[in-house]
């Protein structure tokens, strides 16, 4: 009976050889790719001279972009691990009233107050994990409760403490601060202002700036949205602890009988999703020089969109973090592309809710082809 | 055959109580290097109990295990699979998104080392897959091939190839075929032929008679959380052994109701 069952040696005539199209089809980063092209050609189509591709566009659209690569960076990995985080809107929120609590208001050293709040947000991600691999509850009712918590106390302890919801003058204690530079500083400035002479860009031709660029430097939030997606990149695709990512989410118990620490991987991502959101936080209020109750609001949102536009299962065991960048980056020219272009700014949010049905029907799809259900 | 072998694994008169209820009343059984033992029972007979207990899952209430001869305490499945105790669930066996290379590595991944940092060497699980999967009979259109495209005994081929390429020397296989179509369990059981010649001990959970005496050495039954006895192939007839799960007199009766077709 054994030996009458040996199965052939030859390719098995019943599996169709995949076409190039549908090997194509089935990398998450597809539906990124194909609407980043999308975007970008129907914007240099219809808003070529509206100043969106000048030096300053380019700049507002890409630090917008960056933004959302960065929460979407935490949310895509922890998508994959089989988790989501809503509370990363209000940790956004939270983080920046921390640090302008701590440093304004109690006159701590600005290095200081976002160490403690990377410290504190990033604690309060590992409890989201605990919370959620020890009930078993889902995470969307775990960081649902946090989404109010955190918004809760991010309105009430300014007031509690200085009677108004919005907390400045945050720049006139960062300055020369190395930590606040990490989080709100610019780089190659030097190389811009020769692009600046070399008139490859535009210069000021007026007023105290007069010969300076218009763009005198990257600035580091842009900076952190491409480390971290390299970091995420490389740390899904090319580790052992990628590989448990994908585990985790794709099926937590086969992964925990072949020994992948699921708990482990589920409860980290979560600090890591708490770790993005803060230095979001940080960026902003560095740059804003002031932090407010209401900043973040939405944004878990918009990162789960951006991470399911870049091909991501919201099932988890499968995505990119490539494909939730260009998510983002679509989101980051859409938004400011309709700006420049003189749309009504609440179309945006028809766009979203349209690109966001038409991606997940898209990843349904694809997933049918991965896995051959019919 | 397997006397002049020491066994592998003997547990000695396990019970399992879970609250009131007597999963295992006392159940002996030994496993041999290189032999296929058929553990047979019906639905509720307390088949999945006893595996949990021999690969680490479940404590035993009483009762003792020897492994390799030495008494052995498992805190947790991970301790089992360590020492070499491997089982293949039927549904958990793999992960249906995952490439057959990654799912074969899970909890294993190959590192190539870069300055401080490990990074998961691809080129070498994927050699190191496509070499096993087509030792074991399959053809992968390539590693990154997800498993979801493979048929439920291809799953089953790839999770056993698996345990024994990590050197499992005791193989549990928790009803692999109950799932599967007639060429589908043909493939997995010539695949428990091939690693019990290998000189693995294949443990067979199945309540398919045909199916264990395709390929079991010794048959144990378990009935009601007590064994029935072990028989050795060639003892024992096929209807014996149904007769045994079913717990005899009731089967007798129904089969006569059934013209003796089941």
């Amino acid at each position: 009976m054994a030996d009458a069952a040996q199965p052939p040696s030859m390719a098995d005539e019943r599996v169709k050889k995949m076409s190039g199209l549908r090997r194509a089809l089935i990398r998450p980063e597809l539906g990124g790719i194909v609407g980043t092209i999308a975007v970008f050609t129907f914007f240099i189509l219809f808003a070529f001279d509206s100043g969106m591709f000048s030096s300053q566009g380019v700049l507002n659209w890409s630090i917008v972009s960056a933004q959302f690569m960065i929460i979407a960076v935490g949310a895509c990995l922890l998508m994959i691990a089989g988790e989501f985080d809503l509370s990363v809107g209000s940790m956004i929120g939270f983080a920046g009233m921390s640090i302008a609590i701590l440093s304004v208001t109690l006159g701590w050293p600005v290095w200081l107050a976002i160490l403690t709040t990377f410290v504190l947000c990033i604690a309060i991600g590992g409890l989201n994990g605990y919370i959620v691999v020890r009930t078993g509850l889902p995470s969307f009712i775990v960081t649902l409760a946090f989404l109010f918590i955190l918004r809760g106390f991010t309105i009430f302890l300014p007031q509690l403490i200085e009677r108004k919801t919005i907390i400045g003058g945050i720049n006139d204690v960062s300055a020369g601060d190395p930590l606040a530079w990490l989080f709100g500083g610019k780089i190659l400035k030097g190389f811009f202002a020769w692009l600046g002479e070399a008139g490859i860009i535009s210069t000021f031709e007026r007023g105290i700036n007069k010969g300076q660029p218009v763009v005198d430097g990257i600035p580091m939030l842009i900076v952190w949205a491409i480390v971290l997606v390299i970091f995420g990149h490389v740390l899904l695709t090319r580790t052992r602890f990628g590989n448990w990512i994908f585990a985790a989410g794709g099926d937590a118990q086969a992964a925990r009988y072949v020994g992948v620490p699921v708990n482990r991987v589920k409860i980290l991502m979560f600090m890591f999703s708490a770790f993005c959101a803060t230095v979001f936080a940080t960026c902003q209020v560095m740059e804003f020089g002031s932090a407010g109750a209401d900043r973040g609001l939405l944004k878990e949102f918009e990162a789960i969109i951006a991470v399911v536009i870049g091909g991501a299962l919201l099932t988890g065991g499968y995505g990119s973090v490539i494909g939730a960048a260009l998510g983002a980056l679509i989101f980051g020219v859409v938004q400011q592309g309709l700006f420049f272009a003189g749309v009504e700014s609440s179309l945006f949010r028809v766009f979203l809710g349209v690109i966001l049905l038409g991606a997940v029907i898209l990843n349904t799809y694809i997933r049918r082809l991965i896995t051959g259900e019919r | 055959m397997t006397s002049i072998h020491a066994p592998l694994i003997e547990m000695r008169n396990i019970e399992k109580h879970f609250g009131s209820v007597i999963a295992l009343a006392g159940v002996s059984v030994q496993i041999y290097p290189g032999e296929c033992h058929c553990l047979l029972g019906d639905n509720g007979a307390g088949k999945s109990t006893f595996i949990k207990t021999m690969s680490g899952v479940h404590k035993p209430t009483r009762g003792e295990i020897l492994f390799e001869g030495k008494a052995m305490q498992f805190d947790d499945p991970r301790d089992a699979i360590t020492a070499g105790i491997a089982t293949v669930y039927q549904d958990l066996a793999m992960i249906p998104l995952m490439s057959v290379s990654r799912n074969f590595f899970m909890g294993n991944e190959p590192l190539k080392k870069f300055g401080p940092f490990g990074f998961f060497d691809h080129e070498k699980a994927n050699r190191i897959t496509m070499e096993e999967m087509r030792a074991m009979g399959i053809n992968l259109r390539g590693p990154d091939q997800a498993v979801g495209t493979l048929s439920g005994g291809e799953r089953q081929t790839v999770a056993i190839a698996r345990a024994v390429h990590f050197g499992a020397k005791v193989l549990i296989l928790d009803e692999p075929t109950s799932a599967l179509g007639v060429r589908q369990t043909a493939n997995v059981l010539a695949t428990v032929d091939k690693v019990r010649k290998k000189g693995i001990a294949v443990v067979f959970i199945t309540h398919n008679v045909r199916h264990a005496m395709a390929v079991g050495d010794r048959f144990t039954v378990l009935n009601r959380g007590k064994t029935l006895g072990t028989a050795q192939r060639g003892q024992i007839t096929p209807e014996e052994l149904q007769d045994l799960m079913a717990g005899g007199q009731e089967m007798a009766e129904l089969e006569g109701s059934l013209g003796g077709t089941v």
